[in-house]
């Protein structure tokens, strides 16, 4: 399993890029995605300047989606190979996860707000599903912070992340078919014509913000490893 | 064929235990009724089926978790967990042992509370009878896998909760809506690809849950 894992690592070496690099790319990126976002994304002819919103609405939730996933991987990594960093890898991508679901719950809540006028949209299928995510996720901490460090807890919280990432489709099909008792009337969007600047911009927010969030997850990682190293080291010399 | 054996060993013993000692089944009966009496309350004038459908199940799954909670306290009160683990039988068997034990409690609950619910609301059709048996397989499936995690951590009872309603609410929608939606086939497959689903990744996985 960890073979093609292995080969992308070597080819990409995304872990050898200096964080101070990553900084500088995820800033450059995020402030060209405002840039595209703010002034030069056309305005939609139906739902105005606050369809903008949604270039990062979405772009976050596929981020999120993303440390989810890497999260889930990273703790497969642990239960089969063994691997002792694998542990605190998929624990801290589930925690950037958190962070970029609860921005995807508040843009989403500005966003319906606007568009109908309340805080809070059961129609929406993403919103739900990400209330639903960030309720099982945070569920994840409790329990991670309710069991002494050791392999039992890195084995639960694995555990755990493995059934988030099956939850997800699941959760998904399950607001679906929900719709047809909830809500008999469903929200329509006019599609809008992906093409032009429109495409550009939606790209370029996203790889803002994997950018963004990668950068978020080395920074922590970095931070974790350091306190842990400092407590070995404390434990060494009491 | 030893799997089998070890699995019908395991739950056997959990029902004898629970023949004895009769600590849970008799709180969930209590509870269910109890809980039918409050919603007789909290839902003013004359509630419609589609509003006490919603409820019965809300009255399942509170009542599975009633009984999901104890369902590792025996283990974790006399210490047999370390016995169990150290038994020579593939521990999948004891999760799969557990989940079978539970189901027959909630089942024996529902046999209580189903015409309850009849005679108190409304009368349940053959869709929601059928739901039920679909929902109960994952509930305790899952339910059970989740009471083995949330039992050797700190919070114990107060984590099941939290930890299972995430991910029980897949099976409210496919019960509720086999309940109360016009073709309840859609419903009930949903149920049983949800039990499949996550009765391979917790069968699968068991074995991290209790490894130490």
């Amino acid at each position: 399993m960890s073979a093609p894992g292995a080969t992308i690592r070597r080819t990409v070496g995304l872990s050898r890029i200096p964080l101070p690099a990553l900084a500088a790319a995820s800033l450059v990126l995020v402030t060209t995605a405002l840039v595209l976002v703010f002034f030069v994304a056309p305005t939609d002819i139906n739902q105005g300047f606050s369809q903008r919103i949604f270039y990062f609405h979405v772009s976050l939730a596929f981020t999120a989606y993303a440390c989810f996933v890497c999260g889930a991987w990273q703790a497969l990594r642990h239960l089969w190979k063994r691997d002792p960093r694998a542990d605190l890898q998929s624990y801290v991508c589930v925690h950037q996860g958190l962070i970029f679901g609860a921005l995807v719950l508040l843009t989403g809540s500005i966003w319906a707000k606007i568009s109908w006028g309340h805080w809070w949209v059961w129609g929406e299928d993403e919103l739900v599903l990400f209330l639903i995510l960030y309720l099982f996720y945070c569920a994840y901490f409790m329990l991670r912070f309710s069991v002494e460090p050791g392999t039992q807890r890195a084995n639960l919280s694995a555990v755990y992340a493995l059934f988030g990432v099956v939850l997800i489709p699941v959760s998904f099909a399950a607001i679906r078919l929900s719709k047809e008792f909830l809500h008999p009337r469903v929200f329509t969007l006019s599609g809008p014509n992906f093409g032009g600047w429109i495409l550009v911009t939606y790209c370029v927010a996203q790889a803002a913000l994997l950018v963004l969030a990668y950068t978020l997850y080395r920074l922590e990682l970095a931070g974790k490893r350091l306190d842990l190293r400092l407590r070995e080291l404390r434990e060494v010399l009491a | 064929m030893t799997y089998v054996r070890d699995v019908g060993a395991l739950a056997r013993k959990d029902l004898l235990l629970e023949l004895r000692a009769q600590d849970t089944l008799p709180a969930m009966l209590l509870f269910v009724a109890a809980i039918f009496v409050v919603f007789h309350f909290a839902l003013p004038g004359n509630p419609t089926r589609l509003e006490t459908s919603g409820f019965l199940w809300v009255a399942i799954l509170f009542t599975a978790l009633l009984g999901l909670g104890r369902a590792f306290v025996p283990e974790r009160e006399q210490r047999t967990m370390d016995g169990l683990v150290l038994a020579p039988c593939d521990r999948s068997a004891i999760w799969l042992a557990k989940s079978l034990a539970t189901l027959a409690f909630l089942a024996a609950a529902e046999v209580v509370a189903l015409p309850l619910y009849a005679l108190f609301f409304h009368s349940v059709g053959g869709a929601t009878v059928l739901a039920v048996v679909l929902a109960d397989l994952g509930i305790c499936a899952v339910g059970t896998f989740l009471g083995a995690m949330a039992v050797v951590t700190r919070a114990r009872d107060l984590l099941l909760p939290l930890l299972f309603l995430p991910l029980a609410m897949p099976i409210v929608v496919g019960a509720v809506g086999a309940s109360v939606g016009h073709s309840p086939g859609k419903y009930l497959g949903f149920l049983a690809l949800y039990d499949l689903l996550f009765g391979v990744v917790c069968w699968g996985s068991f074995e991290y849950v209790v490894a130490e």
